[in-house]
């Protein structure tokens, strides 16, 4: 589903403190399966994502999202299949405050033209299933570290994508919340999606719910 | 058969809605903002609409005046029309009317004003009655009926009772006016007879009247025709000037609010680009950032010019414009009470709209636009 050719990233290019984050990564993703991404700091997890996931744009090499040269394409088109394709879900959540938990969720849905009573449906739906319908109308930031996340994550899906891109998406959270995490992947998994993430805690990268570890140091990938 | 158009008309419905609920999120930034904007808009507002409306009524006060004045001068400077100038001025074509008058300014000691005393025929005004204007009346306390003394400039005692109170509808025009009969003008300023002040010509053509100047001038070399068109233009100017100065003295105010609102319009806060990038990486455009940012400057520079527009106009033709009054209405010791005719002028309204609401969105825009061709995966750093 998506295939990397050769990528290398390089961030400040040509400048004394140019650096290269990734530096030739070849690599194929399945679909319907959850792909976690293991390293220490500064070993290009996150960056990879973002390249996978549209944000940004390799340096050189290829990225394919369904057989489709995307690495190329101009920063419109980019956005839009970011729109349709992938769901973010961030270590810091990086939700708007001053708004409600529902605002938030339904953000993403905004450039699409969907109406509001769509959106605003479709994001009781996903508090439902997140068990946090009660918390639909408080600010985010009156919610608990966990009730952030779920609504991170209810807005990474409102645009009910096929990838799921989390990026440590445990770093903030204790046991039992990151328990009811992969607990909520698998659903992921069930419903069909491709979930990409990056971490280094034991408890996601051992966990059964994921299916594959990638290893990545220095920018380039290590044993599988 | 679904609506092509609405997704496009929803997006812009969703970016409307954020932005509401984004001034909302930052209640005290925005509305100390709109405040300061809306008062500024309010100061120029009101500062051009009393100017205009001032203008406007000098026209009005003025179509009722003669269209040519003749005064005779003397060594440059104004002098009594001797007798016989009237005839001599003879059959003009194109006067219908022409009329020596007779007026002269008073000062009187105990309000330490300045009167126009002027000579009314005497079917207007009766021999030992005089009608004064209403703020010259209440300056002195005076009603119908009641009886006045003014010592004139001979030292003679005169004794006047007034017929009446001029109607406060012309007070701009007759605030300081004293109405007598011809006989009693020429006794309390010891007029010589035969002599007036200067000539009233009315002429029912506008475009003969300079040509009835040209011819008058010829006739009477040591004469001046002085023409309404000119006054008119001389007091526009004035208004002008007027409204000039008050510009310079409040252009410290304008100069400081722009320094605010570029500060705040510009300065995009590490909150607002964090938000900027969360914005973009969920998948919103550039173009959707930048048209939510352009409709809340929109927003509330519309806002901000409405109630300044808005409250100016109460100002002005509700209240009489109290903070301007006494510096664009001139000075005076009897002010005259009068209330404005709303007049509004649609490039001054576009001028001042131009000004404060352009600038400012275009001030929005520069900084929001660098924020948002910025690379959405600054979130995941």
């Amino acid at each position: 589903m998506i295939e990397l050719s050769n990528i290398k990233k390089a961030f400040n290019q040509g400048k004394p403190n140019e650096y290269w984050a990734l530096n030739g990564i070849d690599l194929t993703l399945e679909a319907g399966k959850v792909t976690a991404f293991r390293g220490p700091s500064g070993s290009g997890k996150t960056t990879l994502l973002t390249l996978v996931g549209c944000l940004s744009r390799p340096t050189s090499g290829r990225v394919r999202f369904r057989g489709e040269d995307i690495s190329g394409l101009p920063e419109r088109f980019l956005t839009e299949i970011r729109r349709q394709s992938f769901g973010f879900i961030f270590q810091q959540f990086n939700l708007i405050k001053g708004l409600s938990a529902l605002e938030n969720v339904i953000l993403p849905g905004f450039p699409t033209g969907r109406p509001r009573a769509e959106l605003v449906a479709s994001a009781s739906q996903l508090f439902a299933q997140l068990k946090l319908e009660h918390r639909l109308h408080a600010k985010v930031e009156w919610l608990s570290g966990g009730e952030q996340q779920r609504v991170a994550i209810a807005r990474a899906l409102i645009n009910n994508p096929q990838v799921i891109i989390a990026d440590e998406p445990t770093a903030n959270l204790d046991t039992a919340l990151c328990r009811e995490f992969m607990a909520i992947l698998e659903s992921f998994t069930a419903a069909g999606k491709t979930v990409l993430l990056t971490s280094h805690d034991p408890l996601v990268v051992e966990s059964s719910a994921v299916h594959r570890v990638v290893g990545i140091r220095d920018g380039k990938l290590t044993d599988d | 058969m679904p609506n092509l158009a609405s997704p496009w008309l929803e997006k812009q419905r969703h970016l409307i809605d954020f932005t509401l609920a984004s001034l909302g999120r930052r209640k005290t930034k925005n509305l100390g903002l709109l405040v300061a904007y809306a008062l500024l808009v309010f100061v120029l507002a009101s500062l051009a609409l009393f100017t205009n409306a001032l203008r406007t009524e000098a026209t009005f006060v003025l179509a009722g005046s003669p269209e040519v004045i003749l005064q005779r001068m003397v060594a440059g400077r104004h002098d009594l029309i001797p007798p016989g100038y009237l005839d001599k001025i003879g059959r003009i074509r194109g006067v219908q009317k022409k009329e020596g008058r007779l007026w002269g300014y008073y000062y009187d000691p105990v309000v330490n004003a300045n009167y126009t005393f002027m000579a009314r025929p005497a079917e207007e005004v009766a021999s030992g009655t005089i009608m004064v204007g209403a703020t010259l009346a209440r300056a002195r306390g005076l009603a119908a009926g009641n009886v006045i003394s003014f010592r004139s400039y001979s030292g003679k005692l005169f004794a006047f009772k007034v017929a009446s109170v001029l109607s406060p509808d012309s007070e701009l025009l007759s605030a300081d006016l004293v109405l007598v009969s011809e006989a009693d003008f020429r006794a309390f300023f010891e007029y010589p007879a035969g002599h007036y002040t200067d000539i009233a010509l009315s002429v029912a053509n506008p475009l003969e009247v300079r040509n009835i100047a040209a011819k008058l001038a010829e006739a009477l070399p040591d004469s001046r025709p002085i023409l309404r068109e000119e006054v008119l233009r001389t007091y526009q100017s004035v208004f002008d000037w007027r409204e000039g100065i008050v510009l310079t003295v409040l252009s410290g105010a304008i100069l400081a609010f722009v320094i605010l609102a570029w500060e705040k319009a510009s300065g995009l806060s590490a909150e607002e680009k964090r938000e900027i990038g969360i914005l973009k990486a969920i998948g919103w455009e550039t173009g959707d950032v930048i048209r939510m940012k352009l409709w809340e400057g929109l927003l509330i520079s519309l806002t901000a010019f409405l109630l300044g527009f808005v409250g100016a106009y109460i100002h002005v033709f509700h209240f009489g414009a109290p903070i301007f009054e006494p510096v664009l209405k001139g000075w005076a010791v009897l002010y005259p009470r009068f209330t404005l005719v709303p007049a509004v002028d649609g490039l001054q309204i576009a001028t001042l709209f131009f000004f404060t609401v352009f600038p400012y969105t275009a001030a929005v825009l520069v900084p929001i636009w660098r924020a948002a061709i910025t690379d959405p995966d600054a979130v995941m750093r």
